[in-house]
C-alpha cells in the first residue's frame, strides 16, 4: 500500500518520535563535507507547486537532491496547469514518469487527497490551502527539539490568522500530540467557530495570554485579509493589536515564524532581525525533515518498523 | 538470551576470539595509532570498542574508533527498513588505514555499503575487514582481512551474534531460516 | 393521480397481479397480507388472466414520491436527462418527481416549460412534473408569469440552487401567489452569510480549514419567509432542511399556524459533518452541508412528529470530472433516487428508529401532498401507483450500477436492505426485476 503523508493527524507520537530521529541522522550528514547520500539514486520526486512558494519548494527540491533522487519540479505558472488542466489530468500525466513520491503545493483544500486518488506515487502535502502542511510541523517540532527544547507540556501560542492558517492547524495538532499544550490568539473575526472543540487549545482574542507560553509562534497577516477582505479594520489597528515585538515578549520566551516575514505587520522589525528568533533555524531544520520524509516514504512501511530490530533485514 | 538453534561459540569462546583477532591487528600494525577502527551500525560497533579495548591493553594505546550507519548506502532501500543509526566519523579518514568491523560477513553487500559511506569521508590510503563470524556465500568480490571464525552455513541457515552490549549475552548460534532476533 | 402536470411516455396500461405480499398503505389503512391485481392500469378488479407475479415475503407499497429533483435538462444532460432521471426515479420505487428550475438556461417561461413537457411526454418513465423559477433567470429581482405557468401545468416555483435573497422580491412572490395559486419552493440560504462556504461551520470545518456554512444561514432566511407568509397569507416548501435551528422556525410557524411545510433529505437525515474528513466531494459536498450530531438527531425527531412534512432527496447528478476536483472548487450536490428508500430502510426502519409506515407515508403520500399531487394508494380504483420491495434481500451500491447518468452518490461502498422489484407508474409498469433477471425498465 502506497504511504502518503497529507495531514499530521494521520501520525501518532512513535511516527512522530521517529521522523525526529530520522532528521538526526540527515543532520549529521549535513555536517560532512560532502553533504550528499546515495540513498534514492534512480528514484524520482516530482514537485508540484501550483501555488508560489520559495522555502518549502526550495527545500523539498534541495532534499530530494542531497538524497541522490531525480527531482522534477513542476510549477503552476508557464504549465499546462495554466492552460487549464485540472488537477487530475496534471497528476495522470506525471504519473505516466512512475515518480516515486509527489510533493504537493495547491491552494484548494483536499488537493492532496484528491491527487492520491489518481496515483501510486508516495504523496506529500506541501501546503493544501487552509488545511495541512505536514512538513512544517514537522520541522517546527524538530527545531524546538533541536534546541533542547521538552515538547512534552510545552505551551506554545499562535498569533495571527489561525483562521486561514494551515500552518497553525498541522502545528497545533502536532504540538499536542506530543503533549504540548496550545493557544490561539487571533482577532475575533479570524478565529474560526468551533476552533477549540476542533483543534483542541484554547482561543483568545487577548494578546496579552502570550505571556503564559514558552514558544510564541507568530504567523504570517496576509494583506488580502484588511480592508475589503472584511476581517480586520486595517494593518496598522491589526499591527497595533496583535503585533508581536520584544516589548509584548518576556525574557527566555522563543519566537517562532513560518516565513515569508510582514515585517512591521505582525513581527517587529527589531524582532525579525534578533538572532534568537528561530526562522533561519526553521529554514534549516525545513530541508532536514523533508529528506527524512522522502526517505522514510520510499525506504519502507512504517509497520515494519517498531517490533523489529534493524538486524532482521539489514544483513 | 539464546536463541533457538545451536550455539557455536559461547561467552568464553566469543571473548577469546575477539582477543586473538586483536592479537593479529596489532602484529600487523606494530602502532595501534596508525590505523583506525570503523565499526558498522549495529553489532560491529560494540565488537570494534572490544577490539579496541584488547589493542590498548596488548599494546598501550588504543585506535581512534568510529561508527558507520549504511542504511543510505544500501543498493536495496524500498525493501527494508527506515531506521537509521548512528554515524560518527570523528578523525580523517583520509590519513590512516580504516579497518571495517562487522559481526558477520556473508554477502558482502553490506561492506560494499560500508565502503561507499567510508569513501564519504574521505580516501582512506587503506580499507581492511574485521568480522566475528565469516559464514561464506559472498556475491561480490570482497574477502576479510582478519577473521573470528570460518563458519560453513547453508544458505537456508541463519547465524546469530548475540552481543552483552546489545542482547545481554555473548554467544553465536546457528539456527534454520525463521523469524528470530539477531543477524543474518 | 392522473394529473396533467405529471407527464409520462405512456404504454400499455399494466395488468398483473402480485401474490402473496404483504400490502402496507399507511394513507388507506392497509396493512396485511393479500394480493393486488392491477387491471387496465387501475387498482382491483378480477386477476383472471392476468400475470401471476409472485410477491411471497415481500412488500408492496404505494409508489414513493419525489418533490425535489435535478434533472439538468435543458443544459447538461450529460449527468442527466429526463429518461434517465425517470429510470432512476422508477428504479428506487418513485412513481412521481418534480424536476427544478435551475437548468441551463433556467426554467422561467411558458416556452420552456412545453418544450420539458413534450420531452417528458417522449421519455419519462415515470410521471415527471416540473418546478418554474421565481424569479426570471432565477436571479431574484423579477417575477415570472406564474399565472401563465401555473396554467400549463407547472407544479409550482421555486429558485432552488439560489435563495430569493431580496426580501421585497419574496413577499411580492407570496402576494402574487393568490393568483397562481402555486406552491412556492424555498431554497433557503442567506448568501452573504454562506459565501465561500464548503462545509458545516462548525469544529471539523475548523480542523479541516475548509470555510464554513453556518446553520444561521438557512434558519435565519427560513424565519424571515415564515414571517412573510404569515404577512401575505401565503404558504410556502422549505426545501432540505438541514439544521436544528431551520427545525426551530418551521415548528414555530405550523404552531402559529402559517402554511409552511418542509421537507428533509435522506442525506441529511443519515450523514454529518465528522463524515467529511476524507474531504471526498463527490460523496460528501453538497447544500445545505451536513451537519452536525444534534442537527441529526433534531431532522430524526422532527421527521416523525410531523414537523418535517416529507422525504425528498435533492438527486443533484454531477459529471465525474467536476466531482474530481478538490473539495472547495466541486460543485454541491449528491444523487439520491436509487437510494433513498433502501438506505432509509437499512439505517432508519431496522435500526428502530423509524416506523416502516411512516418511512413510507413520508416518501409518498406527504411527498405528494406539499406539492399539491394526488398522493398515491393502493386502494381499489385507484390508478396504479405502487412499488413491490424485497426489503430481506440486499444489494451493493456500486458506481456502475446507476440507472442515473452520474455516479455522486453519498451512499456508494454501502449494502443496503430493500430490492425495488417492481414499479407501476400512473398505470404502467415502469421497471422491473423479479427473480434473477437484471433491471429493466418498461
Amino acid at each position: 500500500m502506497t504511504r502518503n503523508l497529507i495531514t499530521v493527524d494521520d501520525l501518532d507520537r512513535d511516527e512522530i518520535e521517529r521522523y525526529l530521529s530520522l532528521t538526526d541522522r540527515f543532520a549529521e550528514v549535513m555536517q560532512r563535507d560532502l553533504k550528499k547520500v546515495p540513498t534514492l539514486r534512480g528514484r524520482v520526486v516530482v514537485n508540484m507547486f501550483f501555488e508560489s512558494s520559495t522555502r518549502t519548494a526550495t527545500s523539498f527540491e534541495l532534499a530530494g537532491k542531497r538524497l541522490s533522487a531525480d527531482v522534477i519540479n513542476v510549477k503552476g505558472s508557464g504549465s499546462s496547469v495554466d492552460k487549464g488542466e485540472t488537477l487530475k489530468d496534471t497528476v495522470l500525466t506525471l504519473n505516466a514518469y512512475r515518480p516515486d513520491v509527489l510533493v504537493i503545493r495547491h491552494k484548494s483544500v483536499g488537493a492532496c487527497a484528491a491527487a492520491a486518488r489518481y496515483t501510486d506515487a508516495a504523496i506529500v502535502n506541501a501546503g493544501d490551502g487552509t488545511h495541512a502542511h505536514p512538513t512544517q510541523s514537522l520541522l517546527d517540532l524538530y527545531t524546538l527539539r533541536r534546541r533542547g527544547v521538552s515538547l512534552e507540556g510545552l505551551h506554545v501560542a499562535y498569533v495571527g490568522d489561525v483562521m486561514h492558517s494551515r500552518v497553525a492547524r498541522s502545528g497545533a495538532a502536532a504540538f499536542r500530540t506530543m503533549g504540548a499544550k496550545v493557544t490561539f490568539i487571533a482577532p475575533p473575526t479570524l478565529l474560526p467557530p468551533g476552533l477549540e472543540e476542533g483543534l483542541g487549545g484554547r482561543a483568545s482574542h487577548d494578546i496579552r495570554d502570550i505571556a503564559d507560553a514558552d514558544v510564541v509562534y507568530v504567523l504570517r497577516m496576509q494583506h488580502e485579509r484588511m480592508g475589503d477582505g472584511g476581517f480586520v479594520p486595517s494593518l496598522r489597528e491589526y499591527s497595533r493589536e496583535y503585533g508581536v515585538g520584544h516589548e509584548r515578549l518576556r525574557p527566555g520566551q522563543l519566537v517562532m515564524h513560518p516565513g515569508p516575514m510582514n515585517r512591521g505587520v505582525e513581527i517587529t522589525d527589531a524582532l525579525a532581525d534578533d538572532p534568537e528568533v528561530l526562522v533561519t533555524a526553521q529554514v534549516e531544520s525545513g530541508m532536514l525533515v523533508r529528506m527524512a520524509v522522502l526517505y522514510d516514504l520510499i525506504a519502507g512501511p512504517a509497520e515494519h518498523v517498531r517490533n523489529v530490530p534493524v538486524e532482521e533485514v539489514a544483513a | 538470551m539464546s536463541a533457538a538453534g545451536r550455539v557455536l561459540m559461547d561467552d568464553d569462546q566469543v571473548r577469546r576470539t575477539i582477543a586473538r583477532m586483536a592479537h593479529e591487528i596489532v602484529e600487523r600494525h606494530a602502532d595501534p595509532r596508525a590505523v583506525t577502527l570503523v565499526g558498522i551500525h549495529r553489532r560491529g560497533v560494540p565488537l570494534a570498542a572490544r577490539l579496541a579495548r584488547d589493542i590498548a591493553e596488548f599494546a598501550g594505546t588504543a585506535p581512534d574508533m568510529g561508527t558507520l550507519d549504511i542504511a543510505l548506502y544500501r543498493d536495496d532501500v524500498g525493501t527494508g527498513v527506515p531506521v537509521l543509526g548512528e554515524t560518527d566519523v570523528p578523525f580523517d579518514v583520509s590519513a590512516r588505514p580504516v579497518i571495517l568491523v562487522d559481526d558477520v560477513l556473508y554477502t558482502g553487500r553490506t561492506v560494499r555499503a560500508a565502503i561507499d559511506a567510508l569513501f564519504d569521508f574521505g580516501r582512506p590510503p587503506q580499507v581492511q575487514l574485521a568480522v566475528l563470524i565469516d559464514r561464506g556465500h559472498r556475491e561480490l568480490p570482497i574477502r576479510p582481512d582478519h577473521v573470528g571464525k570460518n563458519l560453513p552455513t547453508a544458505r537456508h541457515e541463519r547465524v546469530y551474534v548475540h552481543l552483552t552490549e546489545v542482547d545481554g549475552a555473548d554467544e553465536v548460534v546457528l539456527a534454520e531460516s525463521g523469524p528470530a532476533k539477531g543477524t543474518a | 393521480m392522473s394529473d396533467m402536470r405529471l407527464l409520462h411516455k405512456g404504454g400499455p396500461a399494466a395488468d398483473l397481479v402480485i401474490r402473496g405480499a404483504r400490502v402496507l398503505d399507511p394513507l388507506a389503512g392497509i396493512d396485511e397480507v393479500r394480493d393486488v391485481v392491477v387491471r387496465g392500469g387501475v387498482i382491483g378488479g378480477d386477476p383472471d388472466g392476468l400475470e401471476v407475479v409472485d410477491g411471497a415475503g415481500m412488500t408492496v407499497i404505494p409508489g414513493l414520491v419525489d418533490p425535489h429533483v435535478h434533472l439538468r435538462t435543458p443544459g447538461r444532460e450529460d449527468t442527466e436527462d429526463i429518461a434517465s432521471g425517470s429510470a432512476a426515479a422508477a428504479a428506487g420505487g418513485f412513481v412521481a418527481i418534480v424536476g427544478m428550475p435551475n437548468t441551463q438556461p433556467a426554467l422561467d417561461d411558458p416556452e420552456g416549460l412545453a418544450k420539458l413537457q413534450q420531452l417528458a411526454r417522449a421519455e419519462a418513465h415515470v410521471g415527471v412534473g416540473f418546478f418554474c423559477a421565481i424569479t426570471r433567470g432565477q436571479k431574484g429581482t423579477e417575477l415570472t408569469e406564474a399565472a401563465e405557468l401555473a396554467q400549463m401545468g407547472a407544479v409550482g416555483l421555486s429558485d432552488d440552487g439560489r435563495p430569493v435573497w431580496d426580501s421585497l422580491v419574496m413577499r411580492r412572490a407570496l402576494q402574487y401567489q393568490r393568483l397562481a395559486k402555486l406552491p412556492l419552493v424555498l431554497h433557503e440560504e442567506d448568501p452573504r452569510l454562506a459565501q465561500g462556504g464548503a462545509m458545516h461551520e462548525g469544529p471539523v470545518a475548523a480542523r479541516l480549514g475548509i470555510a464554513g456554512i453556518p446553520s444561521e444561514s438557512e434558519s435565519v432566511m427560513v424565519g424571515r419567509d415564515v414571517a412573510l407568509a404569515r404577512l401575505e397569507a401565503g404558504r410556502i416548501h422549505i426545501c432540505h432542511v438541514s439544521a436544528v435551528e431551520t427545525v426551530e422556525e418551521v415548528r414555530r410557524g405550523k404552531q402559529q399556524g402559517v402554511a409552511v411545510t418542509a421537507e428533509v433529505s435522506p442525506h441529511h437525515l443519515l450523514l454529518i459533518d465528522e463524515d467529511v474528513d476524507g474531504l471526498d466531494p463527490a460523496t460528501r459536498k453538497m447544500n445545505p452541508p451536513l451537519r452536525g450530531r444534534d442537527d441529526r438527531a433534531a431532522l430524526r425527531a422532527a421527521l416523525i412528529d410531523g414537523t418535517l412534512d416529507c422525504i425528498a432527496t435533492d438527486h443533484a447528478p454531477h459529471g465525474a470530472s467536476e466531482k474530481e476536483l478538490p473539495f472547495p472548487e466541486a460543485p454541491f450536490g449528491v444523487t439520491g433516487l436509487e437510494t433513498a428508500f433502501p438506505v432509509l430502510y437499512t439505517d432508519l426502519v431496522l435500526t428502530g428508529e423509524l416506523p416502516l409506515d411512516v418511512l413510507v407515508r413520508r416518501m409518498s403520500g406527504d411527498a405528494a401532498r406539499v406539492v399539491d399531487l394526488p398522493q398515491p394508494t393502493l386502494a381499489d380504483g385507484a390508478e396504479a401507483n405502487l412499488a413491490l420491495v424485497d426489503l430481506d434481500a440486499t444489494w451493493d451500491v456500486t458506481a456502475d450500477g446507476f440507472q442515473s447518468k452520474s455516479r455522486n452518490s453519498a451512499f456508494l461502498g454501502r449494502t443496503l436492505h430493500g430490492v425495488v422489484r417492481l414499479t407501476v407508474a400512473q398505470g404502467r409498469e415502469a421497471w422491473r426485476r423479479l427473480g434473477t433477471e437484471s433491471g429493466r425498465l418498461s
